[in-house]
């Protein structure tokens, strides 16, 4: 993987791209959860990462939230206890009452996780990661399991939590939709590099009325003299597109892909998973 | 029937549940996260009483505790305590025999955890240890109950062991188990029956008591 990306001021990044590209290694990295080969990873003045220097701050030091794919509540805690425990020493208790409300989850505090909702679990997660009031957090795929509804609301609630105390967010995702309402900036990653990074308009938009960046997996293949029909599984549907043969894209069913449309161009690149 | 060989038994069993698991818990983490090369001799080691005959581990340490080898007489000079013939030598022993019963279901445990409750902790400025004992423990519950129980029953069992390095002194080291061979060797039926019946009694009570207790844990656990 080889990544070079400066986020500025207290923005919303979101990096997307196919799976298998490095997009949650990448923030595991940043979190100090996970180690590179090589690198540099500074925040603000503060070098969290340099191998070249042996320096490597752990995740307990970076002062981040981390919003976990699985939301990984404790199991043997209330929602309240799940929110004290991340407390630090000596801090405010009246900040966890504020988030609750904020999140609307006053009413659910003696509630073991198992005992919520996927919408109201992700809440939690959410809340419970911004009760060290980090400068910097990190979701990965933060709303993919919930319900477009619940999707809504929870990007809302991140929107209203940062109106209250702004902080940087990089936050993983799949979903055009969710970037172009969230991000101020978005990243493309491709085989463990950084293609693209720009504000969402930038990346998807400029130049091109009818840019697309489809990502899918190949379900099916027709093959005539001429034309290549391909039916894909592309964002949860089954799409049909058709390219010309002597391209010679080597898809197969299975093949996962990028699919750039740019109006006048049409390019097909097959990933590595 | 003379009450002693049972209530030794019990006495046994319960030192030695308490204190394996105290020295189980830290082994397992190591053993699940810790980073270090020789892992796999480790745990062939730890799982040695699972294959060998009791008596094979009996003789050793039988030579191991007697005052002329040195590690008895170690012992013996720094902590005045015999361990041949003696309960504290029988507390040993049957920590080392019963070692894999507690720890590999607190392994087993521990790697059940999603990865992820670990990392949300240290995310939250947590420390190995007070996530080691605020989120990895409690939620490996019926893992502990599970290792401590299969530990108490194995060693309310052990035999071999005992009459190797600890004969059948009694109230010292005459457990149920050889209680229950003594009286068999002297054709005395009737008492081997009585105390067979009790330990057959009471473990059967132990489990059942475990079993319902995890299912009712496992089932709290799946979600709403």
């Amino acid at each position: 993987m080889e990544v070079d990306l400066t986020v500025t001021g207290h923005r919303i990044l979101a990096l997307t791209g196919p799976s298998g590209a490095g997009k949650t290694t990448l923030l595991r990295q940043i979190a100090g959860l996970a180690m590179p080969e090589s690198g540099r990873i500074t925040f603000g003045k503060d070098p969290w990462l340099d191998t070249a220097n042996g320096i490597h701050v752990p995740p307990q030091q970076r002062h981040i939230g981390f919003v976990f794919q699985d939301y990984a509540l404790f199991p043997n805690m209330t929602v309240m206890q799940n929110l004290e425990f991340a407390l630090p020493k000596y801090h405010n208790q009246e900040l966890i009452g504020h988030l609750l409300e904020i999140a609307g989850l006053t009413q659910l505090i003696d509630r073991k996780p198992h005992q919520l909702s996927g919408g109201q679990q992700q809440r939690v997660a959410l809340t419970r990661a911004l009760v060290r009031e980090p400068d910097l957090l990190l979701m990965d795929e933060p709303f993919a399991a919930l319900d477009p509804d619940m999707q809504l609301q929870l990007q809302d609630l991140l929107l209203r939590l940062r109106r209250e105390r702004p902080f940087t967010v990089i936050l993983v995702t799949h979903d055009m939709g969710e970037i172009f309402r969230l991000a101020d900036q978005v990243a493309i990653m491709e085989n463990g590099r950084l293609i693209r990074i720009g504000s969402p308009a930038e990346v998807y938009l400029k130049d091109q009325t009818e840019a697309l960046f489809i990502y899918g997996e190949v379900l099916t293949l027709e093959r005539t003299t001429e034309m290549l029909t391909v039916h894909a599984w592309v964002d949860g549907k089954i799409r049909q597109f058709t390219v010309p043969t002597h391209w010679g894209v080597q898809l197969q069913p299975g093949t996962k892909f990028t699919l750039h449309y740019s109006g006048a161009d049409v390019e097909v690149r097959i990933l590595k998973t | 029937m003379d009450p002693q060989p049972l209530l030794l038994t019990f006495k046994l069993a319960s030192i030695t549940s308490i204190l394996l698991l105290v020295i189980a818990m830290p082994i397992a983490y190591w053993l699940v996260f810790g980073k270090f090369k020789g892992r796999g001799v480790v745990e062939a080691l730890i799982g040695m009483p699972l294959v060998l005959p009791p008596s094979v581990i009996g003789f050793y340490l039988l030579l191991a505790f007697s005052p002329s080898h040195w590690f008895g007489a170690m012992v013996e000079e720094y902590l005045g305590i015999r361990l041949v013939f003696s309960f504290p030598g029988l507390v040993i022993a049957s920590i080392l025999y019963s070692l894999p019963f507690m720890i590999y279901p607190i392994r087993a445990g521990l790697q059940s955890l999603p990865a992820s409750l670990r990392e949300a902790s240290y995310t939250l400025g947590k420390s190995e240890w007070q996530t080691f004992v605020k989120v990895l423990l409690p939620n490996c519950k019926p893992a502990i109950l599970t290792a401590f129980v299969l530990t108490f029953a194995h060693t309310v069992g052990e035999f071999g062991v005992v009459l190797m390095i600890g004969g059948n002194i009694p109230g010292v080291t005459k457990v149920a188990s050889v209680a229950i061979y003594n009286e068999v060797e002297a054709l005395n039926y009737p008492a081997a029956n009585a105390y067979a019946m009790v330990l057959f009694a009471i473990t059967f009570v132990i489990l059942l008591l475990v079993y319902s207790i995890n299912n009712r844990l496992l089932r709290v656990r799946q979600p709403a």
